[in-house]
């Protein structure tokens, strides 16, 4: 009987060991929860205060130089900032506390397959935005954002590609609402990656 | 009940060494520093137990530069694949037999 116990704690010891080599499980939900709020403060502050201006239809050329919409994109990168550095800082801790390194095999694979389609989906995203096709900006990031968790959800946790699958959806829907592109905008960024935070945090890190 | 030892494999018998074989299944390649870190051994531990599965023929190795740093990538074999797989069948055979006793 004790030697059946020693092939129990085998297969455990090898399960624990293929998912803790192959997935970034510090991944912290709260810097979910912490993004989509950065997100939900930066769309209101675009709305309210920067002078935001919808755009009428997808071609609506705007002057990339406009005050209203320079604020815009400054908020857009501060929210991509902050959201990165709460996101290292909180997955840090993280992973400290298990008395680990964010900077390790997986971690490294999930950022590479991450950041290949945000940086092509951001360039384009930029050069649009200079010819003055703001309408782009939303569907673009949203879509781009989507592809680039999808990919991640490789190597953390499998409910990431939901994530990325509905804001692949969102993206795509809001091409044909460029007037709304904040407000998909804002429930992508802000709404689903709170959702998802919460739901990580409860079911793997409380 | 003998017919269940089939398949089991010695250099397995240690947990570093499985520990070893399960993250190389798992990983394309993984180097010196990143097995140690995951498996929390030392330097001279983890080079033995990677000789002997070496000899075994079910890893191999390759020495690389890192960013001008040496540094050995390790990847496993089909050998080793075949071995790693054949034993953990057996660990679940031994497993569902006694439960089913």
């Amino acid at each position: 009987m004790n030697k059946n116990q020693d092939y129990i704690s085998d297969i455990a010891a090898i399960r624990v060991m293929m998912e803790r080599t192959s997935k970034f499980l510090s991944l912290s939900g709260w810097a979910g929860v912490m993004a989509g709020l950065y997100a939900l403060v930066g769309a209101y502050l675009a709305y309210q205060l920067a002078g935001f201006v919808p755009p009428k239809t997808l071609l609506t050329v705007v002057d990339p130089t406009e005050t209203g919409f320079l604020f815009s994109v400054a908020i857009a990168i501060a929210v991509l900032l902050f959201s990165i550095l709460t996101a290292a800082y909180l997955s840090q801790r993280r992973a400290e506390r298990k008395g680990e390194s964010i900077r390790n095999s997986s971690s490294k694979q999930m950022l590479r397959y991450m950041s290949t389609p945000l940086v092509a989906g951001g360039l384009l995203t930029i050069i649009l935005l200079l010819q003055g096709l703001a309408a782009f900006a939303a569907p673009l990031t949203l879509l781009f954002y989507g592809l680039s968790l999808f990919n991640a959800s490789h190597f953390t946790f499998s409910e990431l590609r939901y994530l990325g699958f509905l804001l692949i959806i969102l993206g795509l829907s809001s091409v044909l609402a460029p007037r709304l592109g904040l407000l998909f905008w804002a429930i992508g960024f802000g709404l689903l990656h709170i959702v998802y935070g919460v739901y990580i945090h409860m079911k793997y890190q409380r | 009940m003998i017919m269940l030892g089939i398949g089991f494999h010695k250099a397995f018998e240690n947990r570093t060494r499985l520990g070893i074989m399960s993250a190389l299944s798992v990983n394309e390649k993984l180097d010196f520093n990143a097995l140690k870190e995951y498996l929390k051994v030392t330097d001279g531990n983890l080079a033995s137990h990677l000789k002997a599965l070496e000899k075994e023929d079910f890893i191999r190795f390759e020495k690389q530069f890192v960013e001008r740093k040496p540094n050995t990538a390790y990847y496993i074999t089909q050998a080793g694949k075949d071995a790693f797989a054949t034993h953990v069948r057996a660990l679940e055979q031994l497993i569902q037999a006694q439960r089913s006793v």
